[in-house]
Formats: C-alpha cells, sequence, structure tokens
C-alpha cells in the first residue's frame, strides 16, 4: 500500500508540476494574467507531494519491505538503522526522487518567500523551474520507477555495497544533491530574469543566497567525500582527478565563478551578461556530473550504476535544458546589458579575472574528463590523470592565487596597485622565506614546492582585509571572505605538504615485530578475530610512538562481509597536530607474516580543515546576507507604517 | 545488479582471488632498499592505471594485477631501467589506456592545444573587457 500511495504522489506532483509550467507561461502572455494566482499555490503543494513521496520510499526501506524492487535490490534486513535509512538514497532511482524532492521543496520556498523581484520574473522562475522538474518526473515515472513491486518477494535482500556502508558516504550523496538542485533554482532564476528581461542587482539578491547554499553544500560534500576516499580504500589517496570526482568539482568550480559574479552585480551592477551566463552553465554542470554519475557511461570508482537507457534519457534532458537555455541567452543577450563599466585594476577587474581562470580551469577539467570518451570512439582508449590535470590546471590556478592576495583590497571602480604596496610587504617577506625554507629542504617537486610557498603567502594575505579594523564591527560577510580565502590557503598547504613530505613503509611483519615510518615507530603486537553485525574481520593491534612520545594503540582491521561477500581494509589514523599516521592491515602471507602499509602525512588534515573553512566562509556569508535582508524589509515596513499613521 | 555486484567483487576481492593463483609477485607489497630508487619508482606508479580497477593508479589498488605491475616496474627500477622506458614499455603491452600521463599522438593532441586556446580566449576576453574603456 505504501509504495502505491508514494507512486500516486508523486504523479500528482508531476501533474501539479505540469500545471505550474502551464500556468506560469500562460500568465506571462497577454490576457493571461489571470492563470497568475495559480502559480505559487502549485509550487508550494508540487513539493510538499514530492516530500510525501520520498517518506514513502523511507518507510518502505526502514521496514525492508522486500515485496519492493528496489529495497530488495539495495537492503537486507541484518543491515543497521542509518544504513537502512541512507539505503533510500544509495541507489538510482532513490537518489533521482531525492533529486525531485529537494528540488520541489526549493520551489516551494521561493514560492513562499522569495517577494522582492518583480513579480513576473518570479512567475517566469517558477514556471522555468517546473520546466526542469519536469523533466526528472519524466525520468522518474517512465524509466525508473522506485516503487516498481517485485512478485514473488524474495527471502532476503541483496544487502548494499559494503564501501558504502560507512557514516560519511551515507550522508555524501545528498550533500552533493542538495548543492546540484541548488544550483538549478539559479538557473531558474536565470531563465526568469532572460525571459523578462529584468536582469540587476535585485535578481542578483534573489539569487544569491540559493548560489551560496549550493557552493557551501558542494564544499562540504567535496571535503567529506574526498576524506572519504582517503580513509575507506586504503591507500592514502585523497583525489584521484577520478571522473567522478570531478563531477562534483565541475559545478564547484561554476557556483564559485557565480557567486562572486553575483556579488558584483548585485552591489554594482555589473557583469550582467556574464552572471546569467554563469547561472545556466552552473546547473548544465550539475546535469553533466549527474549524468556522467548515473549513465555508468564512464568506468570509476565511484559509479555504481551501469545503465545505457538511463543515460541516455539524462543526455536528453541535458540537451533540452541547455540547449534551450542557452538559445534564450543568445536571443536575449544581445538586450541584455554588461552594465556600469570599470577599470582592470579595480575589485570588479580582480573578481573578473579570476571568473576567466575558473572558467578557464573547468574547461580544462570537463575536456580532460570527456576527452577519453571522444578516443574511445575511435577505438583508442586513452587514459587523463593526475600527470595532466595537475600542471595544465596549475597554469591558471596560480594566476588566480597572485590576483587572490590583492583583489580584496582594492576598491571598486578603479584603483592604484601603489597604494597596495606597503600592506603587501608581510605576504611578499613570507613568500621569500618560505621559498628559502622549501629550497634548504631540498627535493620538493615543482607543483609541491609552488603550492607550500602560495599557500604561506596567500595565508597572511587573505587576513589583510581585517587589518585596521575593529574586528567586533567587522561586518559578517567580510569574515565570511576571509574565512574562505584563508581556507583555500590551508587546503593549498596541506595538499602540498601531503605530495611533498608523506613517507611510505610496507612491510610484512610478524607478531612482535616493529618498523619505522617517518618519525614513528610502529610495533605489531597481536593479530585477533572481531565480528560486526553483518561482517567478520582480523584486527591487528598496533603499538606507535612519534619520536620518544608516549606508546598509543591503533588497531586496523582487514573485513570481510557477507551481504554481498566482499573484502574492505578498514584502515586506522593517528591524528596529531602536524599529521596524519595512516595504518592498514593487509593479508596474511604464506609464511605466516602479515602485510602493513603505513604512511606519515604531515599537515594532510589541513586540507580538509581547509575545506571546511571555505565552507564556513559560505555561511558566514549566508548569515551576513539574509540578516541584510530581514532588516532591510523590517526598515521598510516601519517606514510604511509611520507614514501609514502621519496619514491619519 | 547481479552483474554489477559480480563486477564489484571481482574488483574488490583481490585477497581471496590472491591466495588460489600463483604466489605474489616479489615486490608487490615490498618496497625497494634503496628510498631514492623506490621513490623513483613510487613517481611512476601513481601514473600507471590499474586495469582492473576503475580509476586507481597502481599505487592505490589491492588488485592482483596491481601487484604485479607494480612489482615488475620496482625490479626494473632496480635494475636500472629509466621510468619513462618502463612506461613505453607498458604503453606497448597494453595501450595508452595504462598511463595516466597521455603522450602527444595524433589523437590526443587537442588534449595539450586545448590550455592554449583556453589561455587566448581568457586573453581575448579581458582585453574586450578592458582594453577599450581603461580612459573612461
Amino acid at each position: 500500500m505504501i509504495a502505491e500511495f508514494g507512486l500516486a504522489a508523486l504523479w500528482l506532483a508531476a501533474a501539479l508540476a505540469a500545471l505550474q509550467l502551464l500556468a506560469g507561461s500562460l500568465s506571462l502572455t497577454r490576457g493571461g494574467e489571470g492563470f497568475a494566482a495559480i502559480v505559487r499555490p502549485a509550487a508550494v503543494v508540487q513539493g510538499l507531494l514530492a516530500l510525501v513521496s520520498f517518506f514513502a520510499l523511507m518507510v518502505l526501506f526502514l521496514r525492508t519491505d522486500l515485496s519492493v524492487q528496489l529495497v530488495a535490490m539495495n537492503s537486507h534486513s541484518a543491515k543497521p538503522f542509518v544504513f537502512k535509512l541512507a539505503g533510500t538514497w544509495g541507489n538510482h532511482e532513490g537518489s533521482m526522487l531525492l533529486w525531485v524532492m529537494v528540488m520541489g521543496l526549493a520551489g516551494s520556498l521561493i514560492a513562499l518567500i522569495e517577494r522582492r523581484l518583480p513579480e513576473r520574473t518570479m512567475l517566469a522562475t517558477l514556471a522555468g523551474q517546473a520546466f526542469v522538474s519536469l523533466g526528472f518526473y519524466a525520468f522518474l515515472l517512465f524509466s525508473s520507477n522506485p516503487f516498481e513491486r517485485l512478485d514473488p518477494a524474495p527471502p532476503q535482500g541483496a544487502g548494499l555495497n559494503p564501501l558504502l556502508q560507512d557514516i560519511g558516504l551515507a550522508f555524501h550523496p545528498p550533500t552533493l544533491y542538495l548543492g546540484y538542485v541548488g544550483l538549478s533554482v539559479a538557473f531558474s532564476f536565470a531563465i526568469g530574469a532572460l525571459i523578462t528581461r529584468e536582469v540587476g542587482p535585485a535578481f542578483a539578491r534573489a539569487m544569491r543566497p540559493w548560489v551560496l547554499g549550493a557552493w557551501v553544500f558542494l564544499t562540504v560534500g567535496i571535503t567529506a567525500g574526498s576524506y572519504w576516499a582517503y580513509y575507506e580504500l586504503g591507500w592514502g589517496g585523497w583525489w584521484f582527478w577520478d571522473p567522478v570526482e570531478n563531477a562534483s568539482l565541475m559545478p564547484w568550480l561554476a557556483a564559485t565563478a557565480l557567486l562572486h559574479s553575483a556579488s558584483v552585480l548585485a552591489s554594482r551592477n555589473a557583469l550582467r551578461a556574464w552572471t546569467v551566463m554563469l547561472g545556466v552553465v552552473a546547473f548544465s554542470m550539475s546535469m553533466v556530473g549527474t549524468f556522467l554519475v548515473r549513465s555508468g557511461i564512464l568506468t570509476s570508482v565511484h559509479a555504481f550504476a551501469v545503465d545505457p537507457e538511463r543515460g541516455t534519457f539524462i543526455l536528453v534532458l541535458l540537451a533540452i535544458n541547455i540547449g534551450g537555455a542557452l538559445t534564450l541567452f543568445g536571443l536575449r543577450a544581445a538586450t541584455v546589458t554588461e552594465g556600469k563599466r570599470f577599470a582592470l585594476v579595480s575589485r570588479e577587474g580582480a573578481l573578473v579575472f579570476n571568473n576567466v581562470m575558473l572558467s578557464a580551469i573547468l574547461g580544462i577539467v570537463l575536456f580532460g574528463t570527456l576527452y577519453p570518451l571522444v578516443t574511445e570512439a575511435f577505438d583508442t582508449r586513452v587514459s587523463v590523470g593526475p600527470p595532466y590535470f595537475n600542471p595544465v590546471s596549475a597554469i591558471f590556478f596560480v594566476p588566480m592565487l597572485l590576483v587572490l592576495m590583492v583583489g580584496p583590497l582594492l576598491r571598486w571602480r578603479r584603483d592604484n596597485l601603489s597604494r597596495l604596496r606597503r600592506r603587501l610587504v608581510v605576504p611578499g617577506l613570507l613568500l621569500l622565506a618560505a621559498v628559502a625554507a622549501l629550497l634548504a629542504i631540498g627535493g620538493i617537486g615543482v607543483l609541491p614546492f609552488i603550492g607550500l610557498a602560495l599557500a604561506v603567502a596567500l595565508a597572511a594575505a587573505s587576513l589583510l582585509p581585517l587589518r585596521g579594523r575593529n574586528l567586533r564591527r567587522t561586518p559578517i560577510a567580510t569574515w565570511g571572505m576571509v574565512a574562505a580565502h584563508f581556507g583555500i590557503a590551508v587546503a593549498l598547504f596541506g595538499a602540498a605538504s601531503e605530495s611533498a613530505f608523506t613517507k611510505e613503509t610496507l612491510v610484512a611483519a610478524r607478531v612482535g615485530d616493529v618498523t619505522q615510518v617517518g618519525p614513528w615507530q610502529v610495533r605489531l603486537d597481536a593479530i585477533e578475530p572481531v565480528a560486526g553485525p553483518n561482517w567478520t574481520a582480523m584486527r591487528a593491534g598496533l603499538s606507535v610512538r612519534y619520536g620518544e612520545g608516549a606508546v598509543r594503540q591503533l588497531k586496523p582491521q582487514a573485513r570481510s562481509f557477507w551481504s554481498p561477500p566482499q573484502q574492505t581494509a578498514e584502515s586506522a589514523l593517528l591524528t596529531r597536530w602536524n599529521g596524519q599516521l595512516y595504518a592498514v592491515l593487509g593479508e596474511e602471507g604464506e609464511d605466516g607474516r602479515w602485510q602493513l602499509r603505513l604512511w606519515w602525512k604531515p599537515f594532510v588534515t589541513l586540507i580538509w580543515i581547509g575545506g571546511l573553512l571555505i565552507g564556513l566562509g559560505g555561511v558566514l556569508a549566508i548569515v551576513a546576507h539574509v540578516a541584510n535582508d530581514v532588516r532591510r524589509s523590517v526598515a521598510r515596513e516601519k517606514i510604511a507604517d509611520r507614514r501609514m499613521r502621519q496619514g491619519r | 545488479m547481479k552483474l554489477i555486484v559480480a563486477i564489484l567483487s571481482l574488483v574488490w576481492t583481490p585477497l581471496a582471488v590472491a591466495q588460489d593463483s600463483v604466489p605474489p609477485a616479489p615486490y608487490a607489497y615490498r618496497q625497494l632498499d634503496d628510498p631514492a630508487l623506490e621513490a623513483k619508482a613510487h613517481d611512476l606508479m601513481v601514473t600507471l592505471r590499474c586495469l582492473k580497477c576503475q580509476s586507481q593508479s597502481i599505487a592505490d589498488s589491492d588488485a592482483p594485477m596491481a601487484g604485479d605491475m607494480r612489482s615488475q616496474v620496482r625490479q626494473r627500477i632496480a635494475a636500472g631501467e629509466e621510468p619513462e622506458a618502463i612506461r613505453a614499455w607498458l604503453v606497448e603491452r597494453y595501450g595508452d589506456y595504462v598511463s595516466y600521463s597521455p603522450r602527444v599522438t595524433a589523437m590526443t593532441w587537442p588534449l595539450f592545444a586545448i590550455p592554449l586556446v583556453l589561455l587566448l580566449v581568457a586573453a581575448l576576453l579581458l582585453r574586450k573587457r578592458f582594453g577599450r574603456n581603461v580612459s573612461e
């Protein structure tokens, strides 16, 4: 019953999206204004129905209702509660339902609270949102129905891939999806503004919280995903330039550019066409990402779905949405003026430069990810990996970082670099000191060298906007910007340090053997069997000691899951302020010795701390903008109130 | 779905598989004694693709084939071969797919042209934006 109920709710939600699109479009025509009243309520109810449908699926998973095909294929009654819950979205159909649910709720929210935009733009925006949603409803209902029944019901489910039975990964995909879907709202705003030709500061202000929100989710999602790959795959790598990682990186790059250009548009009324264009590109990248992941067109660590029919469907959606949006942009671009002018050396100038660099990196990642598909069509298989992406993206990343050091210090419209010379003394000296120190250490590769030196200078430069200010009166938005830029420096330092200074030891050890990795002494004390709810494991007891410090314990496991049968290595990590010790237990050799893999990774944790700082910066920016909006609307009400009283 | 599980278990149960087959290659899980040579081998291994896995280098994989390849690379480095010679040997054996560092060929030259094109476009964009209104 619950399955049928969920399916009915999904159909109703789709019908309401169709109504929303129809009424929204008609209300923009002459004589159709009467339909306008339907649009907002339709958007609200559509979102609620999608939510109901998603809850229905969640209940099915919690009950492990094996008469539903999706549950039977992806769940198992012996699975812990939280993974039953995560099973709801840990598969293709469920994740697509999550997508339309979040998209529907986002539509409900803008229908309820967004009152700043001209009403016609708002109607066009909601119609655009309904159009995009409809594509996904069709996708769900016609080719990936999550509520499909299975007759007869199997006695037991197939289970969830053990690699995915990890608390981090349970919440990783929904985080990214929230980001993707947030960008769909930005896309709808861009479409709405293009249709009514109302591209201005009000449009940028309405769009900005959504872009920022999406960007925060993407940032946190990418950071968490990278940490997951780091500790779960058991080899200490944290970024592989894997197509699926690139699929989440591309929308992030576009969203980063978009939020910067949106803030120029909001406060300076400049970069109008560019901002709209980026709004279209950012969501397009989300769809490209979804296509790459969901179609299984690229073989990769994370691609757990392989089904060409679905791929084709998403590709068609992609073509319709992107093609339509770009056509609209082409038609309207001539009438959307660039907005206010500014000089090269100005805050806007620096932001434009960085926008162009981010777009170029986006181009590299997109091209490098898709190119192997092109050559495969000609029967040549090539791989494009870190040796390509690292140096080539650095061509654009390094100039961007240099501009990032001065950009936030520049004035709007036009400025003079010589004014900043004295303020840049400290970062400049730090850069020189870092270069000298790194030369003294020696043996560091070119890219890690540049990365470490620039990170040190950027860390100092990113704090400069706070200098000479009363810290308590500094606007929250400024704190947000400083946190995010400082986070870039922190993450860069961690990444470069990991690459330059990691020590690796692979040994076959007997119980009692002592080995060395970097400054650590590691002793294998014992090997013992342990069991969990749906796995058994061999666990190593390691005594580890940093230099002459205290002895501490580490217990890495080699796990065997039985539903489905699969082996994983559970790494054990020991975090110090200056890095992480990473231990993995491998297999037992024929001579009774156990494989141990040990790494000492100095400052590696800074990668993810930096990522979280960047996300924190985004959160502070949202808080600042929302607080401003609230203050502004309260002030407006007060003025209106006073006028009324004076009128009496 | 069964197929996926089958494929994944192929990829992810190398431990069980390895025990049934021939003894593992000597340097699959063992480093070279000379740290300089090991570093050289490691730098090469992270740029070689594990052919049995999904988007992992042979330095990041439990698959038996990746172990064999690691052993090959370490032994050849120890024998004094240059990393690029080993890469060329592997490419000849397994095709371009094995190397994460694409060569410039008739098929791959656009990969190397695109950064230049993007640089040019970026320069043009910035020039167009700022070239004419500096005096404003």
